[in-house]
């Protein structure tokens, strides 16, 4: 099966920490090779049932994320097929000379799992919410960078990953999202997935800016303005001929996304379309530290809203 | 052991002299533990680099890259003249430790504190697999200023891994001076000792001892094991055994012509 899009997204209350857990157990029943490292964030991630089932391949690193990297590098040498996780700001700024180094440049196989994406991380604050990790990553050399959409994704991503060598950072909300996608989909890495069709703007989405910038197009349609939607999850290696494409049929490409303007979503949307004459505006956090909130106050306070996108549409058309 | 060690010592001095400069007082401290290593330790072969069943070397004190390529030319991984590209464009043999390019090198080191990380996970992966072999893994003095490395020891202890042996270069020396200067050590050996390991100190140029510390230290049971290597920045190399500023050297006429003359020595020596 391919990819299958709900023409209205689900409020689900499947969380992807879950999703998590249960996959893996199913990979390493098929291939024992896959191990998972934790970093004293196991009650957060919900890896207690994977532990159970395979105690051996559970591997505690303790709150050492530095040395956690290296662990995977050495796994990996000996043919492991390493999944870390822990908060995104320790699992890429904390460590990231040693990603960069032991991992990247070294050519070895690990799948990193950032969680609390952005405002997701809401009480957790400042300390913990990362606007930069996507940014980080980016700059690792033939580092593939993810942003997962709903938890079907997120499923599907995590079982083609542990067959795919390589270095992987996977951003996800550790809990609900909106459901964008029927069950059982599959997804092609490196490729954007139209989601509606729009002759005049498209916006380009990622993580839960999806579910913002779908209504956006709502609010946008009903005032005339013929709004596509993309999710372009895959951040790196970006779908540049998916961008010319959309770039060309429409007058404007407004990107959505819950990091910095510098660096993510925004700047790879850019960078793609050097060449293009196409008109680019970015919605997103605009250089600033996180700090604490709700989802819901932060996605205003930070201008992550439907809204905002709306205005930046009609800003720029 | 000794011929071996002073064949070494040979290659580095050729191989920095040929670029006329390069980390010459961190790779002559280790001379001796890779000359014991090489001989008469690791089970390894030379033609078959990626073997399973291998003994693992990680050398995180990746700037000490010239003397473990020239033990692993003098064991046969790569034609011994491949070691006078070192540093050349396009060379095999990079200032540090890179595990794609150089036959015989296990992991990519050069950042200070990593290589201990990636030796403790090879441990751990081979405790997985149920496998005999061993892991070694040579850190140097100055790089225990790196907190990563205290995470390592941790780690090690944690998971049992007594497939492992720690050296730890205690040349007394870093980048810009005496350690007790940059940053005080305090006693290493107490140190590494209170993280659970099984540490002894010893003469780091003595090929016997160092053979004998390394026997001890593979029967040790469920703690992994560390030999603090009391050693010389630069031994073997008078003008700068000791010396401020022997790290990474640039020969001038004088230093060149002490070089060469060592050179003609060590091979009178040898043969």
């Amino acid at each position: 099966m391919s990819v299958e899009i709900l023409m209205q997204s689900l409020n689900s209350p499947i969380e992807l920490r879950n999703v998590y857990g249960e996959t893996l157990i199913e990979l390493t029943r098929e291939n024992n090779k896959i191990v998972l490292l934790e970093a004293d964030l196991m009650g957060a991630i919900k890896t207690n049932n994977y532990q159970k089932a395979f105690p051996n391949n559970l591997i505690s690193c303790g709150i050492m994320e530095a040395n956690m990297v290296g662990v995977a590098s050495g796994l990996s040498l000996r043919g492991f097929i390493p999944y870390m996780h822990t908060f995104g700001p320790f699992a890429t700024r904390r460590c990231y000379d040693q990603l960069f180094l032991s991992i990247g440049y070294a050519k070895l196989n690990l799948k990193i799992i950032g969680s609390d994406s952005g405002v997701s991380a809401a009480h957790n604050g400042g300390t913990h919410m990362p606007f930069e990790d996507i940014g980080l990553m980016r700059l690792i050399p033939k580092c593939t960078v993810i942003e997962i959409s709903d938890h079907v994704m997120f499923r599907d991503i995590l079982k083609q990953v542990s067959s795919r060598y390589g270095m992987y950072y996977i951003r996800i909300v550790r809990k609900s999202m909106e459901q964008i996608y029927k069950e059982d989909s599959t997804f092609k890495i490196g490729k954007g997935i139209v989601l509606r069709e729009g002759k005049t703007v498209a916006i380009v989405a990622t993580g839960i800016m999806i579910k913002e910038a779908l209504l956006a197009r709502e609010m946008l349609e009903k005032e005339g303005i013929s709004t596509a939607v993309i999710d372009m999850f895959t951040i790196k290696p970006i779908d540049k001929e998916l961008l010319i494409r959309y770039a060309n049929k429409t007058d404007l490409i407004v990107t959505a996304e819950n990091h910095n303007i510098i660096g993510g979503l925004g700047s790879a949307v850019l960078e793609s379309l050097e060449k293009t004459n196409s008109k680019v505006a970015r919605v997103g956090v605009e250089d600033r530290f996180g700090q604490v909130g709700t989802q819901q106050f932060l996605q205003k306070e930070y201008g992550l809203t439907a809204l905002k996108i709306v205005e930046t549409v009609k800003e720029n058309l | 052991m000794k011929k071996f060690s002073a064949q070494i010592r040979l290659e580095i001095l050729k191989m920095l002299k040929q670029r006329g400069f390069g980390h010459l007082g961190g790779s002559m401290s280790i001379v001796e533990t890779l000359s014991v290593l090489y001989t008469k330790v690791m089970n390894i072969d030379p033609s078959n680099p990626a073997w399973e069943d291998r003994d693992y070397l990680v050398l995180s004190k990746g700037h000490a890259g010239p003397a473990l390529y020239s033990a692993l030319a003098l064991k046969g991984y790569f034609k011994k003249s491949i070691l006078l590209t070192l540093n050349d464009n396009n060379t095999t043999l990079p200032s540090h430790c890179d595990r794609l390019l150089t036959p015989g090198i296990d992991m990519t080191t050069g950042s200070l504190g990593q290589g201990i990380s990636s030796a403790v996970g090879i441990a751990k992966a081979l405790k997985l697999e149920k496998k005999q072999n061993k892991v070694y893994v040579i850190i140097g003095d100055g790089e225990l200023n790196e907190g990563q490395c205290y995470e390592a020891l941790q780690f090690a202890y944690h998971h049992k891994l007594d497939n492992l042996v720690l050296f730890i270069d205690e040349n007394k020396q870093q980048l810009d001076g005496f350690t007790k200067d940059i940053m005080i050590q305090q006693d290493i050996s107490k140190k590494v000792a209170a993280f659970g390991f099984d540490t002894v100190k010893i003469d780091g140029h003595n090929e016997e001892i160092i053979l004998k510390a390394i026997k001890n230290a593979l029967l040790v049971k469920d703690v992994p094991s560390c030999i603090v290597l009391d050693t010389v920045k630069g031994k073997g190399v008078e003008m700068y055994e000791g010396e401020i500023n022997n790290h990474h050297v640039r020969f001038n006429d004088n230093q060149l012509e002490y070089v060469n003359n060592l050179i003609t020595e060590l091979e009178e020596e040898i043969s």
